[in-house]
């Protein structure tokens, strides 16, 4: 049985390889392969593979290694995502929980939410100047957003039958919100910092193509201003990688923290 | 006026939703210890009257007394099986009984006698670190009446608590409740629209009318226990209790 599972397993991973081996193989006949695309166009992929290595030292032209840029990405990223999360979550609790929050909170988050994350970007710098903590309140905000939403939701589908339970047994509102809405809540919430990750990310890249110094989005900016398609395709590859990196430590650690199965 | 004050005393009770008036003026008395069924015809606010005892809905108007005090589930020791399946899916088995002790801050040793005592009568002391996505619709149910037995309740509210179990299932169910309640001495209010199951059971059958609902009859129920289904007073019984909730 274990062993069975274990073959699904290995199939999956063996087939998710594959296809991402297609893609590549795809990419290498249109570029060195058949020749469609000349190579200042769209690089092939070894030549890129070959400036991947090469930036883990080299730091032309864009004044930093590959390492220096993914380092300063990520604290602006997480350090972004931490405060949206620390601020978003108990925020989207307790909007959901107290109507009078509710009510004073909820109109402005709602003209707020509309507008995407990178729209903060000159305010900020003329707030606060480009730098770290410009391009982190940016992505605090996005990432508050979604985390925001999805605790809200995920407390206002408490089950009514629980919150019985909990009341005929004499708890007091606060026992309410952490014995029972708060756990049954626990999935949406883990989706919410599921999604605010992506969205953080995203906004990242784009925050450092208008307003950085230093980070993925800087070098990608860098690059595409003397045709270096090449570092072009190095960052966004990078950018996915840790992207999907970050995801599957949160998506781990809601499968670590939620107990019982998502029902 | 009676020497002893009765466990539960419900005085004019009145709920309405807006315009529409569910409850009209609600009168009657539980004793200690006693076994109520509560029947009444498809709709007719069963669930709105246990919900009103209980102080999830405020009553437009009366008094509900336990002990002689102004109903309260923080100040008196009472539980509720609900009709919809209740367990908490975050929570083990064992948790699961374990909740309302620790609401009401049972110390850690009683409550682990309880919880062990309750996990053994209902059969799922083996089952006790499966979580409900793992447990079939009987066993759900089982571990809803452990959690409400397990605080060892002055007062136990059922609603309709297995109004969708199939029949094998529901007579073994009801034998362990009659042997808990008989263990435990509790006052138990059953709410179903299950006549046989209602003449099964109780010591009491209360006969609601239709909406707006009011009380139309209590009778005593005399038959000793184990009650056999097809005896021949099983079966007066029970068609009397069926002539009276005709509403056709």
């Amino acid at each position: 049985m274990k062993d069975k599972k274990k073959f699904q397993i290995n199939k999956y991973i063996f087939i998710s390889i594959l296809s991402i081996c297609f893609g590549i193989f795809v990419w290498w006949l249109v570029t060195d392969g058949l020749g469609i695309f000349r190579s200042n166009a769209l690089p092939s992929p070894v030549k890129v593979f070959e400036s991947f290595i090469k930036k883990w030292y080299e730091t032309k032209p864009d004044g930093a290694t590959l390492l220096e840029h993914l380092i300063a990405s990520l604290q602006v990223a997480l350090g972004g995502y931490v405060i949206g999360a620390v601020i978003g979550i108990p925020l989207g609790i307790f909007m959901a929980w107290n109507d009078k929050i509710d009510m004073c909170v909820r109109p402005v988050f709602d003209l707020v939410r509309t507008i995407p994350g990178v729209a903060w970007t000159s305010v900020m710098v003329t707030l606060v100047g480009i730098g770290f903590l410009s391009k982190a309140l940016v992505i605090f905000i996005s990432a508050m957003v979604a985390m925001v939403i999805n605790s809200y939701s995920g407390i206002k589908q408490t089950k009514t039958v629980h919150l019985w339970v909990g009341q005929t047994f004499g708890a007091s509102n606060w026992e309410l919100l952490t014995k029972i809405a708060i756990p049954s809540a626990l999935p949406m919430i883990f989706t919410g910092l599921d999604v605010a990750l992506g969205s953080a990310w995203t906004t990242l890249v784009a925050a450092e193509l208008l307003a950085s110094t230093k980070g993925l989005g800087f070098m990608i900016q860098q690059a595409r201003g003397i045709f270096r398609l090449d570092i072009v395709i190095v960052g966004m590859i990078v950018i996915a990688i840790t992207g999907a990196v970050l995801s599957t430590i949160i998506q781990w650690l809601g499968r670590k923290m939620i107990k019982g199965g998502r029902t | 006026m009676a020497n002893k004050e009765p466990k539960v005393r419900v005085q004019n009770l009145t709920k309405k939703f807006g315009d529409l008036l569910v409850l009209d003026n609600l009168n009657f008395e539980v004793e200690e210890g006693e076994f109520l069924c509560i029947v009444g015809p498809t709709g007719c606010g069963k669930t709105t009257f246990l919900n009103s005892l209980t102080r999830l809905y405020q009553p437009t108007a009366g008094e509900i007394l336990v002990n002689g005090i102004p109903v309260d589930p923080k100040k008196q020791n009472i539980s509720y099986i609900f009709q919809e399946y209740s367990s908490f899916p975050w929570l083990t088995v064992e948790q699961n009984i374990r909740f309302g002790l620790e609401i009401k801050k049972i110390p850690k040793e009683e409550a682990d006698a309880n919880v062990e005592e309750m996990l053994d009568i209902v059969g799922l002391t083996k089952f006790r670190n499966y979580y409900p996505s793992q447990l079939s619709i009987s066993m759900l149910q089982r571990v809803a009446i452990a959690r409400a037995f397990a605080t060892k309740p002055e007062l136990l509210l059922m609603d309709e608590p297995y109004g969708q179990l199939d029949i094998d299932l529901r007579f073994k169910l009801e034998d362990e409740l009659i042997k808990l309640w008989k263990k435990t001495g509790t006052t138990v209010l059953f709410i179903t629209h299950n006549i046989e199951e209602a003449v099964y059971l109780s010591q009491k059958i209360m006969v609601l009318t239709n909406k707006p609902t009011s009380v139309k009859t209590v009778l005593d129920n005399p038959l000793p226990l184990p009650r056999d289904v097809v005896s021949e007073e099983f079966v007066a019984l029970r068609n009397k209790v069926t002539d009276l909730i005709k509403w056709w």
